[in-house]
């Protein structure tokens, strides 16, 4: 991938309240580029999926940093890259399963499959023990 | 609380309001529940006319909620889902355990 033209890194706490921050903020910034409102919400709900991942999953019981870096490319592409120093998974194409939650209540096993959905790319790479890193590519048109 | 509840009947009507995410999810969880096992509804209708923003914690709130009424029979309704949030909630199969009823799913399509 080429440089980014443009390019914005977060590092917020794994608290509950700053799901909302940052899908917000993320998307804040990818709206410069242009595209349609369905692709902004796109890529605010796929964040969502990755920053509450961190947050139940990865740092579970205990607080870490979380790390997004949000690249806008020439080719209309937007890249997210949301990474966590947490737990990490064991094994990925499990995790990736549709319905597959290693949590009971409430969770439904499919925060993957809604960032599946909702972006062009998703790639998972995780080590136990030193966390996980998620990276979301959405290609956006140009709005008319 | 994001949300307004009324009894009508047999029926209980959940008005949800604002953004559905894991962070909001628990006091809705709560609250819904509470008012089930206080008024035992034959019918359990959640209205998503409101939603601001939805990701799978919204769908993890409708499951964990039809487990809850159906383990006494009570049956499940959604409401107001946008293209958006029915997309969503289809990934579920929802539409096989839950009757989605028609309304407005134009016009919330951006949401
Ligand atoms: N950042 C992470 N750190 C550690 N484990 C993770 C992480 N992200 C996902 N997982 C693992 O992958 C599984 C599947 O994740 P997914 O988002 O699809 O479902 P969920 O979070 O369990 O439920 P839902 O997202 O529907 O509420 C999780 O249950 C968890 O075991
Ligand atoms: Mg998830």
């Amino acid at each position: 991938m080429q440089k980014p033209q443009n390019e914005m890194k977060l590092i917020f706490k794994s608290l509950s309240i700053n799901e909302g921050f940052a899908r917000v903020a993320v998307s804040a910034f990818a709206a410069q580029k242009d595209m349609t409102i369905e692709e902004l919400n796109d890529i605010k709900t796929a964040v969502s999926e990755a920053v509450t991942n961190s947050i139940v999953h990865g740092y579970k019981n205990s607080i870490g940093d979380i790390y997004i870096t949000c690249g806008i490319y020439n080719n209309n592409t937007i890249r997210i890259k949301i990474r966590d120093k947490g737990c990490g998974i064991e094994d990925i194409e499990k995790a990736m399963e549709p319905m597959y939650s290693s949590l009971g209540g409430d969770r439904a096993g499919l925060g993957f499959s809604v960032m599946e959905c909702f972006t062009d790319r998703l790639k998972v790479s995780s080590k136990p023990g030193k966390g996980t890193t998620v990276i979301l590519e959405k290609k956006v048109s140009i709005k008319c | 609380m994001p949300l307004t509840m009324k009894k009508q009947g047999d029926r209980l009507s959940v008005l949800l309001r604002g953004d559905i995410d894991h962070h909001s999810a628990l006091p809705l969880r709560n609250a819904i529940d509470e008012a089930i096992s206080r008024t035992r509804p034959k019918t359990l209708r959640l209205d998503f006319s409101e939603v601001t923003f939805m990701d799978s914690s919204g769908i993890g709130l409708v499951l964990g909620r039809y487990r809850n009424i159906s383990t006494y029979g009570g049956a499940l309704e959604l409401s107001g889902l946008s293209l958006r949030y029915l997309k969503i909630m289809r990934l579920s199969g929802i539409e096989k355990i839950a009757k989605i009823r028609g309304g407005d799913e134009s016009a919330k399509a951006t949401k």
